[in-house]
């Protein structure tokens, strides 16, 4: 059995081509139906996003089936298949594992250790589990690999440090005031970036929101979704002493906030340190002002450059991230190819018993007259034989389940013993919920 | 070897094992060396106490009287507050600082006659002791104030010109570097100003008089007074945060003059060749 993967990412196709392959989140019926359908593929998964589609599938010939998916997507979506060749990249067997376990612990991502994809993989899941198109193989490889992620999420800080500007303003207001549940922020303005930042301000505790716009309305509105006050634009100068955190996103052509009015804001805090988080273009605060002592102003190209050192960090920390999923993939790999050996072993037994029965049979056809007794001793005396013939063969496949030589084993003595076609034995090892995951 | 000096070398011995592990806990991202490194210290802190008990009872005198004593003294008394400190704030990074410190006090100490000093009777009160140890505990503690002074100059640069390197992620945040600021004002500035006026009292005893001026009194009392500048400027006209961080850093410069500078440089009561009459 093997896991091949088909599909197309940030990394390898422009959003024209990535738009035109997606699939509906609420229709993946059909889809999936229809991969399942294809004659090499047993299991099949479907993830899409915006940054990615891509088919995951077990099959038993790994070559066709990657064929066999790759006109599928094409044909699915109506176009050619040569359009969007350059685009797909593929993977089969270790490759495979390997890639699956780096999505989803985020490691092929645009945005390095970002936190959705395991979450559109687990949806992508989600549905293949409902229609039933994962079946064993599948159900165990996407819990490994939401282990793996887990894993490098916790090992390792990829996902550590914002990687947006409104999180990165609030961790830097942790850096300068450690603790946020007693401060208080002034959004100046109403754009969406402050809302947004405001909210996440608000979430990590920050107990104190005013709001000034220069239509008083819009300020008293987005004060009361934030529990806040509203303070008339005019005279908001008043009230920055009041507050920690200053957000301004006005679209005033001039700066509204200079160094003096600070410096008096300032001495009327008695020195408190005061953050101050100007998103405008152009800028509403004059530069200047972070010169005042305790006081620190950034610009939206200043937290975007905060934004580029953390992800710096987390491609440090990527590479420890890496060493886990080569860690996983060898025991999930291990796991896969010694699926197999146990009914082969199963089928072995079959195909002796089979020979034994028949040449029974023949003998027992052959000596009419022979007394009870002596039938059985025959009959034991066959089965003597097999056991002892088979004994070593069978104690070596076993063995081979502890390294990778497991399928190997598999293959030649499927092929020594002309055992019956694999497929066969699916009925038995394909129950579609996973015992071990129920 | 006594058993003393064998211990105040293995105490040597366990704070370089703990410096090499903060230095390197500073550059590496591995939080395993700076957890290891905060447990080695401990370790050597433990080894230390014990040092001081056996030289303690093998003087019968409270071991600060010789210059060997007193640095081992001022390093345990430093050890001791930082491991204080990390068990309150839990800010590895200021170990950092803090275990060199008490290394190179600990060398230093081992270049010092470690034989036990003959006292001068004149010295045999117990004032002589208390004086000596709350001097010692509020340098140790204006260590740590002037630690997390540089702590924060470095993390207030960073924040400032907006360039971070790794240091950034693992420094404390400037609100808790600049609350132990005033957390060691407010222990060391009492412990000072009672090592001074318990000098004082042990001065008239021994010598007749409070205050005799000499060079370690007038250093010890602009020392004094630069900390009570601060603290006075903290409390009632908003010195804080970067300001507050540099006064910190001058005041132990200049305790540590007044330590080893007066004792190199200038003469006067308070020179250990005094003490042991050599």
């Amino acid at each position: 059995m093997h896991i091949v993967i088909v599909g197309l990412s940030h990394k390898t196709a422009p959003v024209e081509i990535r738009e035109k392959l997606a699939f509906a989140p609420t229709a993946m019926e059909r889809p999936l139906r229809q991969m399942l359908e294809l004659a090499t593929i047993t299991e099949g998964l479907i993830v899409s996003t915006c940054n990615r589609v891509e088919l995951c599938a077990v099959t038993r010939e790994p070559d066709a089936a990657v064929a066999e998916l790759r006109r599928f997507l094409a044909e699915y979506h109506e176009i050619s298949p040569e359009e969007i060749n350059e685009n797909l990249f593929d993977y089969q067997g270790e490759e495979a594992i390997r890639h699956l376990f780096r999505v989803s612990s985020s490691l092929d991502s645009m945005v390095l250790g970002e936190p959705q994809i395991l979450g559109q993989i687990k949806t992508a899941y989600g549905y293949a589990a409902e229609f039933k198109t994962a079946g064993l193989i599948l159900n165990r490889f996407l819990h490994k690999a939401f282990s793996v992620a887990k894993r490098v999420r916790t090992e390792t800080a990829i996902a550590s440090n914002a990687v947006s500007v409104s999180f990165a303003a609030v961790e830097l207001a942790r850096k300068i005031f450690d603790r946020l549940d007693n401060k208080g922020v002034m959004i100046i303005g109403a754009g969406e970036m402050c809302e947004l930042a405001a909210r996440h301000f608000v979430s990590n505790g920050i107990s104190k929101v005013l709001v000034t716009n220069r239509t008083f309305e819009r300020a008293e509105k987005l004060a009361a979704e934030f529990n806040g006050k509203a303070v008339p634009f005019d005279s908001f100068v008043d009230h920055l002493a009041e507050v920690d955190i200053v957000m301004t996103s006005t679209g005033a052509p001039n700066f509204i906030l200079g160094k003096r009015q600070m410096e008096e804001v300032l001495k009327r805090r008695k020195n408190r340190p005061m953050f101050l988080i100007d998103i405008a273009v152009p800028r509403d605060i004059d530069p200047k002002v972070n010169d005042i002592g305790n006081t620190y102003l950034y610009d939206v190209d200043d937290l975007q450059g905060v934004v580029q050192a953390n992800l710096k960090e987390r491609q440090k920390e990527a590479g420890k991230a890496e060493a886990i999923v080569e860690q996983e993939i060898g025991q999930f790999h291990l796991w896969l190819g010694n699926l197999e050996v146990k009914p082969t072993v199963i089928a072995l037994r079959r195909k002796f018993e089979e020979i034994r029965q028949q040449e029974l049979e023949k003998t027992f056809g052959n000596l009419k007259d022979l007394t009870g007794k002596q039938r059985k001793s025959i009959e034991a005396m066959a089965g003597a034989i097999i056991n002892k013939i088979l004994h070593k063969p069978t104690a070596a496949l076993k063995n081979s389940q502890n390294d990778t030589s497991g399928e190997d084993y598999v293959d030649a003595v499927r092929t020594l013993f002309d055992l019956p076609a694999p497929s066969d034995d699916d009925q038995e090892i394909k129950p579609l919920d996973d015992p071990d995951q129920a | 070897m006594t058993a003393n000096l064998l211990l105040f070398k293995i105490t040597l011995l366990v704070y370089f094992v703990a410096t090499i592990c903060y230095l390197i806990g500073v550059i590496s991202r591995k939080e395993g060396f700076r957890q290891s490194a905060v447990w080695i210290l401990i370790s050597g802190f433990s080894v230390h106490c014990v040092t001081i008990v056996v030289r303690w009872c093998s003087t019968g005198a409270v071991p600060v009287a010789s210059m060997h004593e007193s640095l081992s003294f001022f390093a345990w008394a430093l050890v001791g507050t930082y491991l204080l400190f990390y068990w309150r704030y839990r800010t590895v990074m200021l170990g950092a600082f803090i275990t060199p410190l008490a290394l190179s006090l600990m060398i230093i100490g081992t270049n010092q006659s470690a034989q036990a000093p003959a006292l001068n009777p004149m010295l045999d009160s117990w004032w002589f002791p208390v004086h000596v140890t709350l001097a010692f505990l509020g340098h140790a503690v204006f260590a740590i104030a002037a630690a997390a002074g540089i702590m924060y100059l470095l993390q207030e640069r960073m924040l400032k010109s907006k360039k971070f390197s790794g240091l950034f992620y693992r420094l404390p945040s400037l609100d808790t570097l600049d609350s132990m600021n005033y957390k060691c004002l407010t222990f060391g500035f009492p412990l000072m100003t009672m090592g001074i006026i318990s000098g004082a009292i042990w001065a008239n005893s021994a010598w007749g008089g409070y205050w005799r001026w000499d060079p370690k009194e007038t250093w010890a009392l602009i020392t004094w007074f630069i900390y009570a500048a601060l603290l006075h400027g903290r409390l009632t006209i908003g010195w804080r945060g970067r300001r507050a961080a540099i006064v910190a850093i001058i005041g132990f410069c200049l305790l540590l003059f007044t330590f080893f500078g007066v004792n190199m440089f200038l003469s006067g009561e308070h020179s250990f060749r005094n003490f042991t009459g050599q």
